[in-house]
């Protein structure tokens, strides 16, 4: 059982999205977590001034569950189809620490107390940045709702904050996650669906062109990214081996070998370099490809309000040849006609402020990093040549 | 005094052969046939004959050679080559201090370097040739400046004579690069792809590396099999290191050593110093073969970082084109080229990962392989004084008994084989005494030399990474402003 308390870190929290909590009106954030072998346990804390709580401050346990559970409420709501739909946070993954454990504890009769003490430690830290990880992802979720005017309003939003006992009841049956499946059948024949709609609005085409091409290329370079950090995260375990190895020489033959600290130094600093790349870099064009999907999503609703529309005027030119339910067909012709205008002009602020919303995180996520980046090699620096300076001098 | 190592011995300055140089002469004389073919038994795919006892190595080296014989014609391992009186002291430094060492090693002016490697003929009988050159003041050398051409079966033709001329008193003979099948096949096939041009480099530089520490030894750097490898123009084909290699000859090596060890041989060891010596360096084999094992899992992780960043860097400059924002559009272009410049950053730090500590550790690996040996060599010693001090008690009982038997003419004979193998114990004890004293000195000036060579190697290494380090800050400040740009 891990729990963690989020106080000092406010900053972690918004790396990945602008500053979310400035509306006093409803603040909300994760102070606490729990972890229960697989199921994490989230302390909600919000406080409000709406009169539409029953408290102005409380807090409420959540699964990872409730969150998706609402997330797929949001979907479904006809209302929001053309907003740009948070993206769900993604299931907490504690694969690559339980991975690390089961080696460690294998490999435990062949290493030596202090390898196996070193890389526990090792073990407990990486689990601390997936766990850390997994909280601000499902803090950021919360905080995009709760910032949003039409969200943060939602029936469902306010039961998820407020119900004060276990949501499984209220949660997906088996039919309705049948229901998402199905939906996600559906999607990639909306991908077909835009691509072949004929846009008329010269704003939604360029978006259009722009979000197909840019979610696949968001896509490869999250991949990449991965692996450029994982392959960093190898290295900085090689030198951790190697400083345990030299270690290990440097205390049976205590010449030359003593100086070997500035290469147990070096493992830490690549270590720090990989974390902070992984949370800079990877987790931000992470948490974008996903909200680039919602954006196409938005897209897809839109051009399937579109298709409606162009049935309903299909319908309705029937109709009046046949001189049947003209009356009808006409009503369904506005409706759709005012679902799509509907959607359009919502569409359209959502998408605007999306980009500006990207551009800024984009920016801030960059900047850390590189004066990170820059940090960490000076510190190497500095250690490094410390340690020649000792190696010459002797 | 004669020119020796064994100063004990030479207070008898009327000898005008002094046991050091009498004992090369003993080994020297004996068929040079007879090392390679034991070696050959041992080797998988030897093709020799096997009438040799594969298990006594050494068995033609305790020949007798009577002092007085005048046809003792020492001759070189082979081929016709100048001959070399026993007079000359050809072999060993005069004085063996540490003191004298020191001096040796400041007045050391060699250099080898091993370059140019050029492809001969086609196929599957193609080889590597290698040019060698040696600068250098010091006066056993012909010239100033040497060029020869060598190739790979020539380096391990050296190491194995050197090897059968020193290793069985006690000297640290630096062994010779690995064969490589896989990789000769390459070069052979006549792939110009670039992992058997990485093939070609890391092993022109293993073969420096030899070199260099071969002479290094003070008694190595005379020997005239040396001096012809570096100054000859032609150097007769090395025979029989088809299947021998530097880890094939101490493999012989070690395997003798086993023999011995299962003869279950309690030495007496009455020295601590050599108890302990040889631990230390069982524990050191162990902890240097971790150590390698991890730096090479280091070169290859870093290689893989790499080829991921380069990759990394593909992909952020084709989000940068789709990016419609034009400044975060500039902005991630120029992340993909500071990801580029990273990326061969990696790549020039794994080749110094490579070149500088994991090729060092391997080295490493293989002398402590050798030390290892020659501490082996030295319970060989022991054991033979051993048994011939056993021999000797038989060869008494034996002629006790023919007294009482009253038999004369058996008993002359035996008086003689007592005499004989009185020699041989005394002969045994010199022998093992001056085999520890030879490890003695060998283990110290290895220490020595490891502990320099470490620390240069670490220090360039850090110089290494420094350089690493001071690259990226420069990249990084250069694309601070660019994400700053960002508006």
């Amino acid at each position: 059982m891990t729990s963690i308390s989020e106080d000092s870190d406010k900053e972690k929290v918004r790396s990945v999205s602008v500053d979310l909590n400035n509306d006093a009106s409803l603040v909300i954030d994760i102070p606490d977590a729990l972890c229960e072998r697989d199921k994490v346990k989230f302390t909600i804390h919000i406080k409000t001034t709406l009169s539409s709580f029953q408290k102005s401050e409380f807090s409420v346990p959540r699964q990872h569950e409730d969150f998706i559970w609402l997330h797929d409420t949001i979907v479904e709501t006809e209302e929001y189809a053309g907003l740009i739909i948070p993206p769900a946070p993604p299931k907490p993954d504690f694969e690559g620490p339980r991975e690390k454990m089961h080696k460690l504890g294998e490999g435990e009769s062949s290493m030596t107390k202090e390898e196996y003490a070193k890389m526990k430690q090792e073990l407990e830290a990486e689990y601390l940045a997936v766990f850390k990880k997994t909280v601000q992802v499902h803090e950021v979720f919360l905080q995009r709702l709760s910032s949003h005017p039409m969200f943060r309003k939602d029936r469902n939003f306010q039961i998820f904050l407020e119900y004060d006992q276990d949501l499984t009841v209220r949660r997906k049956n088996a039919k309705e996650m049948f229901g998402g499946f199905f939906k996600n059948m559906v999607k990639s024949a909306d991908e077909v669906l835009i691509s072949g709609v004929k846009e008329v609005d010269e704003f939604f085409e360029q978006e259009k062109i722009f979000l197909l091409d840019y979610s696949s290329k968001i896509k490869d370079a999250t991949a990449k990214a991965e692996k450029m950090t994982r392959s960093h995260k190898n290295v900085a375990d090689d030198y951790n081996h190697i400083s345990g190895a030299m270690n290990s020489i440097a205390a049976d033959n205590n010449t030359a070998f003593k100086k070997t600290i500035s290469v147990c130094v070096l493992q830490k600093l690549e270590d720090r370099v990989a974390s902070d790349q992984e949370l800079k870099l990877t987790e931000l064009l992470r948490y974008y490809t996903r909200d680039i999907q919602a954006a196409k999503d938005l897209l897809y609703r839109r051009a399937r309000a579109l298709a409606d529309y162009e049935n309903s005027n299909k319908t309705l030119d029937k109709a009046r040849l046949k001189g049947k339910d003209i009356a009808q067909a006409e009503e369904n012709q506005k409706q759709c006609l005012r679902k799509f205008d509907k959607l359009s002009e919502s569409g359209k602020k959502e998408l605007t402020s999306f980009k500006a919303r990207r551009v800024v995180a984009f920016r801030k996520n960059l900047i850390e990093m590189t004066e990170l980046e820059i940090k960490h090699a000076k510190n190497s620096m500095s250690l490094l040549q410390g340690s020649i300076e000792i190696l010459n001098s002797n | 005094v004669c020119a020796c190592v064994r100063e004990s011995v030479c207070e008898r300055e009327r000898e005008s052969v002094c046991e050091c140089v009498r004992e090369g002469v003993l080994f020297l004389s004996q068929s040079p046939e007879a090392a390679c073919l034991s070696a050959e038994d041992i080797s998988p795919s030897s093709n020799g004959p096997r009438d040799d006892d594969p298990d006594d190595l050494f068995a033609e080296a305790t020949e007798e050679v009577s002092l007085d014989s005048p046809e003792r014609q020492p001759i070189l391992s082979d081929g016709p080559s100048p001959a070399i009186t026993p007079v000359t002291p050809v072999m060993i430094s005069p004085r063996v201090d540490d003191e004298d060492e020191e001096e040796n090693r400041d007045t050391f002016d060699i250099q080898i370097s091993v370059s140019d490697p050029e492809k001969v003929g086609d196929g599957m009988n193609a080889y590597m040739v290698y040019k060698v050159t040696t600068k250098t003041s010091l006066s056993i050398f012909s010239r100033d400046e040497v060029c020869v051409k060598r190739r790979f079966s020539d380096f391990l033709g050296l190491y194995s004579k050197l090897a059968s001329k020193y290793m069985h008193m006690g000297y640290i003979v630096p062994p010779a690069p690995e064969k490589s099948i896989v990789g000769m096949t390459k070069v052979k096939v006549g792939k110009e792809d670039l992992s058997s041009v990485e093939f070609v480099e890391k092993r022109r530089s293993a073969l420096e590396r030899y070199l260099l520490r071969t002479v290094k030894h003070p008694a190595l750097l005379k020997d005239p099999d040396v001096l012809q490898f570096l100054e000859s123009s032609e150097l007769p084909r090395a025979v029989s290191t088809q299947a021998l290699s530097g880890a094939g000859i101490l493999r012989m090596v070690n395997k003798a050593a086993d023999a011995v060890n299962k003869m279950t041989i309690k030495m007496n060891e009455s020295d601590a110093w050599f108890e302990e010596k040889q631990q230390q360096f069982e524990n050191l084999d162990v902890q240097l073969r971790k150590l390698h094992a991890s730096v090479e899992s280091l070169v290859c992780h870093r290689k893989e970082l790499s080829v991921n960043t380069a990759s990394f860097a593909k992909s952020a400059a084709m989000l940068g084109n789709s990016e419609d924002h034009t400044a975060l559009s500039r902005a991630l272009s120029q992340l993909a080229e500071v990801e580029e410049k990273i990326d061969q950053l990696h790549q020039d730090q794994s080749y110094a990962d490579f070149y500088l500590i994991s090729e060092l550790l391997g080295d490493y690996v293989r002398l402590i392989t050798a030390v290892k040996g020659v501490f082996d060599q030295r319970m060989k010693a022991w054991a033979k004084w051993q048994d011939a001090q056993v021999m000797l008690q038989r060869k008494r009982e034996a002629e006790a008994k023919l007294q009482y038997a009253n038999k004369p003419d058996k008993l002359q004979q035996a008086t003689d084989e007592i005499r004989e193998w009185e020699g041989k114990v005394q002969q045994g004890e010199r022998d093992f005494e001056q085999i520890s004293k030879n490890i003695r000195r060998e283990v110290g000036r290895f220490e020595k030399d490891r502990v320099k060579d470490f620390r240069v190697v670490i220090i360039k290494y850090l110089e290494s990474l420094v350089h690493t380090q001071q690259q990226l800050i420069k990249y990084w400040e250069a694309f601070l402003p660019e994400a700053k740009a960002i508006a």
